[in-house]
């Protein structure tokens, strides 16, 4: 067997498949440079080919393709959310991410479980209420249900009375998803590839040229490149970047852990939260028990792991799921979640002429990637800020318009 | 665990503080424009590297200063607030009797 697949391997017959062709140079200059090769940043640059004809792209990424927080959340896709333009955003994903193994012809490993809230306290269900509502008046499918109902969606849970904090009901939302999250960064990279996009990885952007209110290049440590357009979709960095271009951001960097269980047989379908127990978890096609938290509990720029969270969320997830006490932890993580004030994203316009920004991701970012992706291209071909964006520009927060989305956390920050 | 040094109780967890943003000047609240106001409430310079920040020691409600790298997490210096601010800061309106302190 081993030395019948060394012969498979060796013939040429049986290329290796690369999705992503190897970069060579970086070109002296570009229509449009994206900073960040991470999910955001490769939608956008494959929905600038598709759909605005602007090919003339390079994806400068100073690490590896999608390996910031592309591969470090916990891939789940919902939008129940609480504000009706966060609604309307997020569903707008949702209905690409639905399509995305087709048109990408990519197995992003779309996989719809249903999305539990569970509410234990008077207020919990109060806000489930609210979202229910905001949610079934936008077309999108949420219900507040009771325990017969929770019994039935997820029968693991511990719905007993004698529970630390019991639960009383549930924000029942039934397109929430989860996906392979390094196969819609590595698709978007492949197509975008595919329709003339140059991806260079290991491209560090150190500098922004300026003349005037405008952006004419920018320095990375592979020499200066010349761009018309910039966008600056780098997550964590964000405030880091921003201020290289001379503006800020209403943005703290704060880390977010998360961590997986050893595989185990499937026994959870939904995708489970609970606001109050700070903790969400789903498990993942090879079985493993994908599990996340709060975030920390202050700004810090390092992807260290912190025993406190570990302690702290299993007890919780002992709560919800007293049988697994006997299951271990098989690897954990971090990531740089990029928190705004309000909890909603900052994008489009900045006091830069051309200069775009897709930030403030925080903890919300994957969900959102084809519509952020799609949207933001739509921006910096048109030079016109699309309704569904308009919400969450950037100066927002001078008019005091926020887009508070707090009560629609997953998990208490 | 990590542990802060409190200028007032010694060195604690750090589970035992609330971290309370980057110290920063506050503009004059009656004569700053709303674009003024809002970039010293919103916007921040969230830096990587050494900042100084204000920290709480929840159970004895000690409000200090930190410096801190946000890079590598490590707590250069810790001290009390009045090492940083040695006059006292007046918030009285410019209407009020007495006019502003």
């Amino acid at each position: 067997m081993p030395l019948g697949l060394l012969k498979y391997g060796l013939r040429r017959r049986y290329p290796a498949r690369r999705d992503v062709p190897v970069a060579t140079g970086l070109k002296p200059s570009y229509d449009v440079v994206v900073i960040g090769g991470g999910g955001h940043g490769l939608a956008a640059a494959y929905y600038l080919a598709r759909d605005h004809g602007i090919a003339d792209v390079a994806v400068l990424e100073k690490g590896y393709l999608a390996g910031g927080n592309t591969a470090r959340n916990t891939a789940i896709v919902r939008s129940n959310y609480l504000t009706p333009e966060g609604v309307r955003f997020y569903d707008e994903s949702i209905r690409l991410f639905r399509n995305l193994s087709n048109e990408l012809d990519y197995n992003i490993l779309y996989s719809e479980r249903g999305h539990l809230t569970l509410a234990h306290t008077d207020a919990a269900l109060r806000t489930s209420r609210w979202r229910a509502e905001v949610n079934k008046h936008l077309g999108v499918e949420s219900e507040l249900i009771g325990l017969d109902e929770i019994a039935r969606v997820c029968p693991p849970l511990n719905l007993s009375g004698a529970a630390r904090y019991p639960i009383l009901g549930a924000l029942y939302h039934r397109p929430g998803a989860i996906a392979r999250h390094d196969a819609v960064a590595w698709g978007y990279a492949a197509n975008a590839a595919r329709l003339g996009v140059e991806i260079h990885q290991r491209t560090e952007v150190t500098g922004v040229l300026r003349e005037g209110g405008r952006v004419t290049g920018l320095e990375t440590t592979r020499g200066a490149v010349s761009c018309g357009k910039v966008l600056q979709a780098v997550a964590g960095h964000s405030s880091v970047m921003a201020a290289a271009a001379g503006f800020k951001l209403p943005i703290r960097t704060v880390p977010l852990q998360a961590c997986v269980s050893q595989p185990l047989k499937p026994f959870l379908d939904p995708i489970v939260v609970s606001g109050s127990l700070h903790v969400y978890v789903s498990q993942s096609d090879r079985g493993e028990l994908v599990m996340g938290g709060p975030v920390d509990p202050y700004t810090l720029y390092s992807t260290r792991s912190t025993l406190d969270f570990k302690e702290g969320l299993m007890g919780h997830m002992l709560e919800l799921f007293p049988f697994l006490s006997e299951a271990r932890l098989l690897r954990q993580w971090a990531g740089l979640a990029d928190m705004t004030p309000d909890f909603s994203p900052v994008m489009g316009l900045t006091p830069i002429e051309n200069y775009y920004v897709d930030s403030g991701w925080g903890t919300w970012g994957f969900k959102a990637t084809p519509v952020a992706g799609k949207r933001m291209a739509e921006t910096i071909a048109t030079g016109r800020v699309p309704d569904v964006l308009q919400p969450f520009r950037l100066d927002r927060f001078d008019t005091f318009e926020q887009v508070g989305e707090r009560g629609a956390g997953s998990v208490g920050h | 665990m990590k542990i802060l040094r409190c200028p007032l109780n010694g060195p604690r967890n750090v589970s035992e503080f609330a971290y309370g943003g980057e110290v920063v000047a506050m503009p004059d609240p009656a004569a700053a424009s709303d674009a003024e106001w809002a970039d010293h409430v919103f916007l921040e310079d969230n830096r990587r590297g050494v900042v100084r920040e204000w920290w709480l020691h929840v159970a004895t409600d000690y409000w200090f200063i930190a410096e801190r790298d946000t890079a590598t997490d490590e707590i250069v210096r810790t001290c009390p607030a009045s090492e940083v601010f040695a006059e006292r800061v007046s918030f009285a309106a410019p209407d009020d009797e007495g006019g502003r302190a």
